[in-house]
């Protein structure tokens, strides 16, 4: 077979996505002068304003809590789907990832109904003489927001790495005199690491980078860094800054990346998705 | 005892994924503007629904976008993932990588870059840069979803029909589109779906005028409750249900052929990992 067919694919990629990495590049590097542009690194300082660091403060805070909330809850469910709790398992996964198929703008906005001032709780609350919360427009809601459009992707990886873990290996755990919690920390655990990590890529980086569930569940209070990205490029029309915050961003996810990768070890390929 | 109680923990965890999508059904009936009280069965929303002329207009736009950049990318894909599939070591390496970018980049970032991209080189956002940025977003997963198929191919299959006297072309076209076709197909599906579900790309790359629905819906959320779109997300929810449906159940089908084992679950979880750069 040839190999020809790639053509309008390369030709695609070049123009579609090298190249616009590379505008993005230079936006981020140049400021404009009179007469064309010059490289300046101007764009970066104005990152390191403190009402900027405080936004990458707060991205990273929400994002790191709403990530450990998700281990916390689907850490326990991947081990349950994984072991002999339910017959079907596989329609029990497939439960998990139907909500995902959703528009995620649509799931994002069904917490408003609830959450909001006449919602579904404050109804509930007031039905059992109790006072109205104010959860909408809070980093609650935000981070409720977060787990709930996300933590299908921390169970799934984590299922798929313990459902191969060999039977035989905690058999003999157990057999070689451990008791159920060490049979857990020393060999289940540790071999389901590579789950853990690419759920928890799986989580944090979508929820580093969220503008929507901030904008909508958080009310505009909340900016978040995709909230400073979307207000450069669609409000205030300074590229260069929008692109360096985007450079900001990608280190960003390349470093936590690389120290994940640093935790899954070997084992690469388990987890590939 | 402890079997139950962790059945329980997973349903627990279901009430937490399934109560929102619930609540947003059953309020797109509710007789009531004020969303906590129920006000009786309607079907007003729905009624409205039709008669809004932005949101059918943007549903247009939407199925139109998605059928066209649908089939351009699988195209585009499958030609590439056979290339991919011949070429050898670094070129091989350097095409997957560039591939695997949008997959891996934030969907914000390239969002930006595209919308730099177009209105650097002058093209007037809209339809076009709309329909450019979707394809190019469906590519890869086209790419990751017909590759398996022809990692399971006989390679002899190609060199059969060469032997025979067919040219490249007319091998390519009679022996290995047929057997690599369910792939094809997938990514199709998953080309389209994906397309339709698409927000933050469409955001930045298309222009006055031009609106999808997830944008439209985005712009009517950012003003608060509104019960016309609880009675959308049925519909779309019902309809995205269905396609998932349809795609399960072919890949059952290619199991149970027992060719492909876990290439059915794979492309599945490829498919869902496009969500997470999504919100």
């Amino acid at each position: 077979m040839k190999r020809s067919t790639l053509f309008p694919y390369v030709v695609w990629m070049a123009l579609f996505i090298i190249v616009p990495m590379v505008l993005v590049l230079y936006y981020a590097f140049t400021v404009p002068t009179e007469s064309g542009a010059t490289w300046s690194l101007e764009n970066f300082a104005r990152f390191f304003e403190p009402i900027y660091l405080r936004v990458l403060w707060r991205s990273l805070r929400l994002a790191v809590i709403s990530t450990v909330i998700c281990l916390v809850i689907g850490y326990p469910a991947a081990m349950v789907m994984s072991g002999n709790a339910f017959e079907q398992k596989h329609v029990i996964l497939l439960l998990f990832v139907v909500p995902m198929w959703m528009n995620f703008l649509l799931r994002t906005y069904a917490w408003l109904t609830i959450l909001e001032r006449n919602g579904v709780i404050n109804v509930v609350l007031n039905s059992l003489n109790l006072p109205s919360l104010n959860i909408l427009y809070t980093e609650g809601a935000v981070v409720l927001g977060m787990v709930y459009n996300f933590l299908p992707f921390m169970v799934l990886p984590i299922y798929s790495v313990l459902s191969k873990i060999d039977r035989g290996v905690v058999e003999a755990a157990g057999d070689l005199g451990a008791n159920a919690f060490q049979v857990f920390a020393k060999v289940i655990f540790p071999l389901s690491l590579p789950g853990v990590v690419s759920g928890v890529t799986m989580v944090f980086m979508p929820a580093l980078t969220t503008f929507v569930i901030s904008r909508l569940l958080g009310g505009g209070q909340f900016t978040l860094i995709g909230n400073l990205i979307e207000q450069q490029f669609l409000v205030v029309g300074d590229w260069g800054f929008g692109s360096s915050i985007s450079v900001v961003m990608i280190v960003l996810i390349l470093l936590s990346m690389a120290i994940m990768s640093f935790f899954e070890g070997e084992e690469k390929d388990v987890a590939l998705w | 005892m402890v079997r139950f109680l962790k059945r329980s923990y997973i349903y627990l965890v279901f009430v937490f994924l399934y109560m929102p999508i619930a609540v947003l059904m059953v309020y797109s009936f509710n007789d009531s503007r004020s969303r906590g009280m129920w006000g009786g069965f309607t079907l007003r929303w729905y009624v409205e629904l039709f008669q809004d002329r932005t949101i059918m207009s943007s549903l247009y736009s939407t199925l139109f976008i998605g059928v066209v950049s649908a089939i351009i990318a699988t195209v585009i894909g499958t030609l590439a993932a056979i290339g991919i599939h011949n070429s050898r070591g670094i070129q091989k390496k350097l095409i997957m990588n560039v591939t695997y970018l949008p997959v891996l980049n934030p969907e914000i970032v390239t969002a930006i870059s595209l919308m730099i991209l177009f209105v650097f080189a002058k093209v007037r956002l809209g339809y076009l840069t709309l329909l450019l940025a979707h394809i190019t977003f469906n590519i890869p997963y086209v790419i990751l979803s017909v590759l398996p198929k022809l990692r399971q191919l006989n390679k002899h299959l190609y060199e059969a029909a060469l032997d025979l006297g067919c040219t490249p072309a007319r091998a390519l076209w009679k022996v290995i589109i047929p057997e690599i076709m369910p792939g094809i197909i997938t990514g199709l599906l998953l080309a389209f779906t994906l397309s339709i579900d698409d927000f933050v790309i469409s955001f930045f790359t298309t222009g006055s005028g031009v609106s999808t629905l997830s944008i439209t819906i985005y712009s009517m959320a950012r003003r608060g409750i509104n019960p016309k779109i609880n009675a959308l997300s049925t519909i779309m929810f019902t309809f995205v249900l269905l396609l998932l449906i349809i795609v399960n159940i072919r890949q059952a089908r290619e199991q149970r052929k027992g060719r492909n084992g876990r290439n059915g679950q794979k492309s599945h979880f490829d498919s869902l990992r496009s969500r997470f750069s999504g919100a």
